[in-house]
């Protein structure tokens, strides 16, 4: 009983998936030893770094702290699914050209924080920005950098 | 993590039928941000997890003013911070919740797994309880009500069967002249409180004289702590910077906290006056305002 496998049907970046888990693999563990999808950090593993956050029905969450079986019927999109083919999305663009990103080990999660905010509310303010991404930590200490990429990401969506 | 077995019902009713098959080796798991921190550490070795996130059902926030706010079990906290009853009749409870961990924690926890868990530093607990708030509860034999006050027995132990789930809680309407707040001692935006404080403060409008006062602090005892003593020498007078300091220090000699790497036992003592001063001056000042 214990060693039964569970289905598990949801939607990455798009594409529908339908596989067997064992219960107590994470969500995290199941993107990037599953399903190879290694953009998606994993930080802390216990819910303190932000790294490993990915889009959840479009709001941020963190795959180290759910059950893979849990995203059953829903939608995931990690860091591979955030660009338009080979086109970066603005988020994306913002931050390397503002040079926000140091080390790069945080930036999927910042990335992943940043686009759910922007999808619930394009016209967020800095305020805002700080909130989204302060449960996202940057060992280079890049905060400023990415809260302003993220500022100028928001006006390209706007269309300023 | 050691292996379990999983079940996700869909239904409160095929929740509590799965519960009453296990017999007492069912452990419900709804967000599990707090459940699998232990469970990563073996700290908790669940048999089986009955999973309620799927329970849409119990997922709402609805709100009139003869029976007051009912959250559903489910509401995540991200749902209870934006919510515009919330925010307008309530506004303590949504900024309790914006200072609860992080935007990601509040995306998928919930409230009936946070009241349920039964930490004494958890920030919705306090809250409840000095609203007054009631926790529903279904079982095989039916729904019971139970005191947000009453339901927490010792550190992460709480008055829920095995087989009982949480469905709802139930916080009454407030009444004019009635003022609520909630801070807590954080090193940064989103921890757990090393020391934390709810507070509700009823004034007399023409007088001026404290009509009810509840106030509870967290992660300074195994459960939330009501100091009713401290609250004792607010009611029936106008309430000053003297009475504040005096329930304060009550509170600070009442508390049993623990020692930690955040604060020490005799830090925590005099962050819980600061707190029980500072927090119920603001309840108090709320009160005046809410005519």
């Amino acid at each position: 009983m214990k060693d039964e496998l569970k289905d598990l049907k949801f939607k990455v970046n798009g594409k529908k998936i339908e596989l067997k888990v064992n219960p107590k693999i994470l969500l995290l563990e199941l993107l990037r030893e599953e399903l190879k999808l290694t953009g998606t950090r994993t930080g802390c593993e216990v819910s303190a770094c932000g790294a490993c956050t990915v889009n959840l029905d479009g709001k941020a969450v963190r795959a180290c702290s759910i059950l893979a079986v849990q995203v059953n019927g829903h939608e995931v999109v990690t860091i591979e699914g955030v660009a338009d083919g080979e086109k970066l999305h603005p988020i994306q663009e913002a931050m390397v050209n503002h040079g926000a990103i140091e080390c790069g080990f945080c930036t999927s999660g910042m990335v992943m924080s940043a686009r759910a905010l922007l999808l619930e509310n394009p016209r967020a303010t800095r305020e805002d920005i700080k909130k989204a991404i302060q449960g996202n930590m940057c060992a280079d200490s890049g905060y400023v950098k990415y809260v302003e990429a993220i500022e100028m990401a928001a006006k390209v969506i706007q269309g300023k | 993590m050691k292996d379990f077995s999983y079940f996700a019902p869909k239904t409160a009713t095929e929740a509590l039928s799965v519960l009453a098959k296990l017999k007492g080796e069912g452990k419900i798991m709804c967000g599990g941000q707090s459940m699998l921190v232990l469970m990563k550490q073996n700290m908790l070795t669940p048999e089986n997890i009955v999973d309620i996130k799927g329970i849409s059902e119990l997922d709402y926030i609805k709100y009139s003013e003869k029976e007051g706010l009912r959250i559903g079990a489910l509401s995540t906290h991200s749902a209870v911070e934006k919510s515009a009853v919330v925010k307008e009749k309530y506004p303590a409870l949504a900024e309790m919740e914006d200072n609860l961990a992080v935007v990601q924690t509040r995306n998928w926890g919930t409230i009936g797994g946070n009241v349920c868990h039964g930490d004494p530093a958890a920030d919705p607990p306090s809250i409840f309880i000095v609203l007054n708030a009631k926790y529903k509860l279904v079982g095989p034999e039916g729904e019971r009500v139970v005191n947000a006050e009453d339901f927490y027995k010792d550190y992460l132990e709480v008055d829920l069967a095995h087989d009982e789930l949480l469905c709802e809680v139930q916080v009454p309407s407030l009444s004019a002249n009635t003022g609520v707040a909630h801070e807590k001692l954080m090193a940064q935006k989103g921890d757990m409180g090393i020391v934390g404080a709810a507070v509700l403060v009823t004034i007399n409008p023409s007088t001026g004289v404290c009509q009810d006062a509840r106030i509870v602090l967290t992660n300074v005892a195994s459960t939330p702590f009501r100091v009713k003593s401290s609250e004792k020498v607010l009611i029936g007078k106008v309430i000053d910077e003297k009475l504040l300091e005096e329930a304060g220090k009550i509170a600070s000699e009442e508390i049993d906290p623990p020692s930690d790497v955040h604060g020490s036992e005799e830090y925590r003592r005099d962050m819980a006056r600061v707190f029980v001063k500072r927090v119920t001056a603001k309840a108090l000042d709320r009160a005046k305002q809410n005519k």
